[in-house]
């Protein structure tokens, strides 16, 4: 559960007044949130730890720049992309980066998988180890504008705005490239789910 | 206004997530009520944001909360300067 911003505007005034332990506190609740973030980009478990240890150090030391502005968990986030991008940058060549950036213009089939079938599936399906290892397998192979815009907001849940204030893009952008994700995951998760769920009836649907 | 299912599924993402306007909406309903095909892609996708949801889905390293606090402590400790003055 994360704490109301004003609890966490009291605790940033206090640290900035020297009661520095309290920063554990502040940042507990935003742990697994800067973990995916740098995951997302870096795409390697070790070097999202690394990462997020160094973004938290970093808010840390960039604590009294925060003025409120935005909500401290999209200052935070912000700080754990531009973490992620220095990595990113240092691990890459300048080719690839450029071939990245042409992503957002390629013409792709953003069409879902259509299925009949899907209904079969049972609620306990979902449950399965393999499902999950499967949804991670295809997030990891989504191009990473699209993979960074899903993290952001199906997984840790911000909303467009505080999507598009973290990445630098507008809103516009953030939900073309959500949609694109999700399609891409559907279209890949439809097929596994296919093969290897049992014949049962499927009731997990439509509220 | 009747929809086509590729006009459906340009409008998935934003269907889900309630920011369709209500015409569209209704028209999108209306669609769903009797397309096969479209219901299960709704709720094929609906099912797969349920799963990314999960915090089992996406999990942390472990002990990495553990290390993640000793370092912060190491770093709070060696920080003379607090961090308002730097």
């Amino acid at each position: 559960m994360r704490m109301t911003e004003t609890n966490e505007a009291g605790l940033i005034a206090r640290i900035l007044d020297g009661e520095k332990d309290l920063f554990h506190e502040l940042i507990r609740p935003y742990e697994r949130m800067v973990y995916l973030t740098l995951f997302s980009i870096l795409k390697n478990e070790a070097d999202a730890e690394d990462g997020a240890q160094e973004a938290m150090i970093n808010a840390y030391r960039h604590l009294a720049s925060f003025r409120g502005e935005a909500k401290f968990s999209t200052w935070l986030t912000t700080i754990a992309i531009n973490e992620g991008r220095k990595r990113l940058r240092k691990a890459k060549t300048a080719a690839e980066e450029s071939i990245e950036e042409e992503a957002e213009g390629h013409e792709g089939d953003y069409t879902p998988a259509p299925l009949t079938d899907w209904r079969e599936i049972p609620l306990e399906a979902l449950e399965r180890k393999e499902i999950r290892e499967a949804l991670r397998g295809a997030v990891a192979e989504l191009p990473d504008i699209y993979r960074q815009v899903f993290t952001l907001r199906d997984l840790e849940e911000l909303n467009v705005e505080e999507t598009a204030q973290a990445l630098g893009i507008n809103a516009n952008v953030v939900k073309v490239r959500l949609h694109r994700a999700r399609i891409l995951l559907q279209k890949r998760l439809v097929p596994f789910l296919r093969t290897t769920a049992p014949p049962r009836r499927w009731f997990f649907g439509r509220a | 206004m009747k929809l086509d299912c590729k006009h459906v599924w340009e409008h998935i993402s934003e269907y889900i997530d309630k920011t369709v306007d209500a015409n569209l909406r209704e028209d999108i309903e209306r669609h769903l009520e009797h397309c096969e095909i479209c219901s299960a892609i709704l709720d094929s996708t609906r099912n797969i944001l349920v799963l990314t949801a999960d915090d089992r889905t996406f999990e942390l390293p472990v002990g990495y909360s553990k290390r993640l606090h000793e370092r912060l402590a190491k770093e709070l400790e060696s920080s003379e300067k607090d961090p308002k003055k730097e």
